[in-house]
């Protein structure tokens, strides 16, 4: 047996080298030329040079806790309404809510833009009510509702799937002892799907705070995120890689804090968020 | 109440749907305009035809989506296996660290480190272009990875140990006993990581834009075409995706429901 236990661990090897060259290395270098000047020599330079970037920073962070906040508001009833529905019909609401997950993003935002624009549809209804055209496109509301809209998906089904598993005898046990429906949905059901809504917020949070096509496209010029900032000193050519790196580390180490946050939160046992 | 919920439901997917409407619509369109829709024509699906960058892009995506998702499902299944046979906890806890970073990390830090990396061994066996096919496969295999892992590794859990055990007794070698009874119990785990790899690798953008090179896949000519002003092409080329993503759901929904029907 003890051969075969040991040949067992053997094939998980080719993944652990191939985890440590383009996993740990890659992040090593990234830490070295944070670390470093355009001629490899060490300075503290880039982390001091990152003030310059507080404000992006800031932006990417608000509007991330934006978009995540009403992606929830949004998506917590979709799932519990999804799962009072008929199992067939469940499945079929599942299918729709995932089937613009396979579309491209970058598309589905660009659509937006067809929406949005000053020209575009909303305006062109609102003109033949004689109302003038409104700004949408090129605001930070239009930069939000594309982050919502793009990762909505990952809130509602993450929730619904928890959600579909409560034990239907919990919430008659619920009702027996005399809560309301109110009640039962704030003392039951919410506890119950914290798990669902932390892994929600984790996968609306992070594609959000680290976004740059949707700032780029719903924003205009004048709304720099964190990511815009990284994409853009990285085309800028070799010499942006260090500053690049510095911010591309500090944006890993605010997602790094933010998921330790939201650990603990699942951890505690009742799911002090929203009461 | 009930209506109120019903209601509810139909906006969040009306939401949802009206880019996709407006892309499908503007598709039609006979003017080149994204704007004003003057006319329904097809021209845009023929003009499609012809056009090189998109076909080759859709090449290359393919070759990358396909790839990537067979090499990851074999190096994952095999990583699954040999970390769910770790028995040192601190190993096990390491190895899902390091496996779980890419799947929580950003993907344009993740983009972003890899193409150092791939610059940097470029620069020193002196490649002029570091970036190119390589690369690219080789991030998409990486992203890919975890998914593989993490939908392999309970199916192993579930999976009564004693049965190979009890292959090995009967004279199975331990790799005949892998292939004839662990292989069986972890294959749906199995087909669902590598249609996940599959999956992510066909709609990556980020991490493909900063490790590709010059070998573009679809969501990079993409990019590069809404850069500059988008013609209803882009919009009828999605078109054509997102029809053949809604008609294999469709059959593949229609297929579980005939299986669950013949099960009972």
């Amino acid at each position: 047996m003890k051969t075969k236990s040991f040949g067992n661990k053997l094939v998980a090897s080719p993944y652990i080298v191939w985890s440590a060259i383009f996993i740990i290395v890659p992040l090593v270098i990234m830490v070295y030329y944070s670390l470093t000047d355009t001629n490899g020599v060490f300075t503290l330079a880039n982390i001091a040079g990152i003030g310059k970037y507080k404000k992006a920073f800031a932006l990417s962070i608000l509007y991330a806790i934006i978009a995540t906040v009403i992606t929830l508001l949004l998506a917590y009833p979709m799932a519990y309404f999804m799962t009072k529905m008929k199992v067939s019909s469940q499945r079929m609401i599942m299918l729709i809510v995932m089937l613009p997950m396979w579309m491209n993003f970058l598309i589905r935002t660009y659509s937006w833009i067809t929406i949005l624009a000053n020209t575009g549809i909303i305006n062109t209804f609102l003109s033949k009510l004689g109302i003038g055209p409104v700004k949408l496109i090129n605001t930070p509301g239009a930069v939000i509702l594309g982050m919502v809209y793009d990762f909505i998906p990952y809130m509602i089904l993450p929730i619904y799937s928890v959600m579909s598993k409560i034990d239907n005898s919990l919430l008659e046990a619920s009702s027996d002892l005399g809560a309301n429906s109110f009640t039962r949905l704030r003392r039951v059901i919410l506890p119950l799907s914290m798990p669902g809504v932390i892994s929600g917020i984790t996968m609306v949070f992070v594609p959000s705070v680290s976004t740059f096509y949707i700032s780029q496209k719903l924003g205009g010029n004048k709304t720099l995120l964190i990511g815009d900032a990284i994409e853009y000193l990285f085309n800028a050519g070799p010499d942006f890689y260090n500053i690049a790196s510095t911010l591309s580390l500090l944006l890993m180490v605010l997602i790094l804090i933010s998921l330790a946050v939201m650990n603990r939160f699942s951890d505690s046992e009742e799911g002090g968020v929203v009461i | 109440m009930k209506w109120l919920s019903k209601l509810y439901v139909c906006l969040i997917i009306f939401f949802l749907y009206a880019p996709v409407a407006v892309m499908v619509l503007f598709s039609f369109n006979s003017a080149e305009s994204v704007w004003v829709f003057e006319g329904f024509s097809l021209d845009w699906y023929k003009s499609l035809l012809f056009d090189a960058t998109m076909l080759n892009a859709l090449k290359h995506t393919l070759i990358i989506a396909v790839l990537s998702a067979i090499i990851s499902t074999v190096l994952g299944t095999a990583a699954a296996v040999g970390i769910e046979a770790l028995k040192n906890r601190i190993a096990k806890k390491a190895v899902m660290t390091v496996t779980n970073i890419p799947m929580m990390n950003a993907d344009i830090v993740t983009g972003i480190s890899l193409m150092l990396l791939f610059v940097f061994i470029g620069k020193l066996i002196g490649l002029h272009e570091s970036l190119g096919f390589f690369t690219v496969l080789i991030a998409h295999i990486t992203f890919n990875l975890p998914y593989v892992i993490l939908s392999v590794l309970p199916k192993l859990k579930q999976t009564d140990s004693h049965l190979p055990e009890a292959a090995l007794d009967l004279g199975c070698t331990p790799i005949q006993a892998f292939f004839k009874v662990v292989l069986p119990s972890i294959s749906t785990g199995i087909a669902t990581g590598m249609i996940m790899a599959f999956t992510l690798s066909l709609d990556d953008f980020v991490i493909s834009y900063f490790t590709c090179g010059h070998y573009q896949t679809l969501p990079i000519v993409i990019y590069n075409m809404t850069k500059k002003t988008v013609t209803p092409d882009t919009y009828a080329l999605s078109t054509l995706i997102f029809a053949s993503v809604f008609l294999l759901l469709v059959l593949y929904n229609a297929l579980q429901t005939k299986a669950e029907k013949r099960r009972g």
